[in-house]
């Protein structure tokens, strides 16, 4: 079992090699002359008015926080799905209710408007 | 140190076995492995690239790359990656250095470490979790944060814009993902890619069409390609979150890009087409020697690409969708559809096929799936008729424009 897990544990450390060495390369071969104007921020050619690191629209973050109530679902679920063929009909009933919470969660954001983009 | 033991175990695709009867240790087995892995996947994108470029032309009736490497074009995208190699790497003065820096490096690990759990030929697998479905999940979560990170980092208002919409898009379309991704391992009843490739005696394909078909729609949104690549808009976003990155550090998005979309037309295989099998070709066996080890990985190689061809193919075919169509079609179709399957085959599976035999139960389960699908549209198409969304967006804001 630690075995499985000593490959995945080499692969993490290798796998940035990859891509380290493919950057380092280009660092060592490409040109290097930097200017004021080269550096600027590519925004449509003229000059960026402000940071970027200000006030977002909050939708986004809505569709976020409604998608961690299915992700924690899912870490209930998946151990559910493997074990089925051992668990009785008295399991079943408890899945379909589990999952009809999470409908009705997700009915209430619905019915909320939150899914409606704006 | 028999050499005849080596050249079977090579027939084999088996080179661990035999370095284990030399009694190497096991970390060095495994560093071959991912050796191997690693290197397989970067030398397949070189060729990717080059196959989509042709087919996409081909479909828009042009010739596409055909000067570099001889007559059909095959060396440009080494001739690309060789260009990119010489390109000085900018650095934007504004950019937050560390997010700016790691993101190019983790999205490829990110899309190399998922490979690891993907069988490719009968006994020849990175390595075979209890629970790697899941890891694959979870894995394929890491590239949106490093989106968010490229785009954050960046600080540029349309890196910004597009790891945004890249975050959304990729949250939401997780969620019918997940749920579709629970119908096969409930019929195979593991989580490990070998056992749900052996469960599959009829493909899954066949057994539950509809759960295939949600998957595959969320694969298409989760790898951001066309209809769905909103993430990238050209013509919106200029390119998204990696428009402030120049030379390898952009190749490297594009190559987890590439990377990304083979892994799903693997995964999509490995859940939904039953991997290596093809009618019990896979254990061939001929003179001692398991010819369908080698049979079996031409196999699964044949079935990737032709789901990489449909891939391709929709990406000829559609044009992009916009970001409230997106998550509308994730949230108030695919999610709601997806748990009613769900729930549906849980129930059946339990309470009318426990005892059942293997055709059978497909036969009913796939029949359950195709009604349940048929509903669904019924449903809609009655909606529809019924006026209340028969007024799309576009006409609304045009209406009230005037």
């Amino acid at each position: 079992m630690l075995d499985n897990w000593q490959f995945i544990a080499i692969f993490v450390l290798f796998a940035p090699l990859i891509p380290g060495a493919a950057i380092g390369a280009n660092w060592l071969l490409s040109p290097k002359k930097p200017n004021r104007i080269k550096q600027e921020t590519y925004e449509c050619g003229v000059e960026a008015v402000g940071s970027s690191w200000i006030q977002f629209k909050v939708q986004y973050y809505i569709y976020a926080l409604v998608f961690v109530v299915f992700d924690i679902e899912a870490v209930f679920l998946f151990p559910i799905a493997a074990a089925y063929g051992l668990l009785g009909a008295f399991a079943v009933v408890e899945i379909v209710l589990f999952v009809l919470i999470l409908v009705a969660a997700l009915a209430y954001t619905w019915g909320d408007g939150s899914l409606e983009w704006v | 140190m028999d050499i005849m033991e080596l050249l079977k175990s090579l027939l084999e695709l088996d080179l661990g076995g035999y370095l284990q009867s030399v009694g190497t240790a096991v970390w060095v087995i495994n560093l071959i492995g991912v050796l191997n892995l690693a290197t397989a996947c970067m030398i397949i994108v070189i060729f990717l690239i080059w196959l989509e470029r042709k087919v996409i032309a081909r479909m828009q009736d042009r010739i596409g790359p055909n000067r570099v490497g001889g007559k059909y074009g095959l060396l440009q995208s080494v001739a690309d990656a060789t260009k990119l190699l010489s390109k000085e790497l900018i650095t934007p003065a504004g950019v937050d250095r560390i997010p700016y820096n790691v993101a190019p490096v983790l999205i490829v690990v990110a899309s190399l470490l998922t490979w690891a759990v993907i069988p490719l030929a009968p006994g020849v697998i990175g390595v075979d979790l209890n629970i790697a479905v899941f890891f694959v999940l979870a894995i394929s979560s890491v590239s949106v944060v490093t989106f968010l990170l490229a785009g954050w980092g960046s600080n540029n208002k349309y890196a910004l814009l597009g790891a945004f919409r890249a975050v959304a898009q990729m949250v939401s379309y997780e969620v019918p993902m997940i749920v579709s991704l629970l119908v096969p391992i409930l019929l195979a009843r593991s989580m490990s890619t070998v056992d749900i490739v052996e469960a599959q005696g009829i493909p899954f394909i066949v057994v539950v069409p509809l759960s295939a078909l949600i998957f595959f729609i969320s694969a298409l949104a989760e790898t951001g390609r066309t209809p769905f690549d909103l993430l990238e808009a050209d013509s919106e976003i200029v390119a998204g979150f990696h428009i402030e990155y120049s030379g390898m550090k952009f190749a490297m998005f594009f190559l987890a890009e590439f990377l990304g979309t083979l892994f799903m037309s693997a995964f999509f295989v490995v859940i939904y087409l039953s991997g290596y099998r093809f009618f019990g070709v896979e254990e061939l066996m001929i003179g001692g020697l398991h010819i369908g080890a080698l049979l079996g990985f031409i196999v699964f190689v044949v079935k990737v690409f032709l789901v990489y061809f449909v891939f391709i193919w929709i990406r000829a075919t559609l044009p992009r969708v916009r970001i409230d169509q997106l998550l509308n079609f994730n949230w108030k179709f695919l999610v709601p559809l997806s748990l009613v399957l769900l729930l549906t085959v849980a129930v059946m599976d339990k309470l009318f096929l426990a005892d059942a035999a293997q055709i059978p139960k497909a036969a009913v389960l796939m029949v359950t799936n195709i009604v349940v699908g048929w509903v669904t549209v019924e449903l809609l198409r009655r909606r529809d008729n019924d006026g209340q969304t028969a007024v799309s967006p576009i006409t609304e804001e045009a209406v009230t424009a005037h």
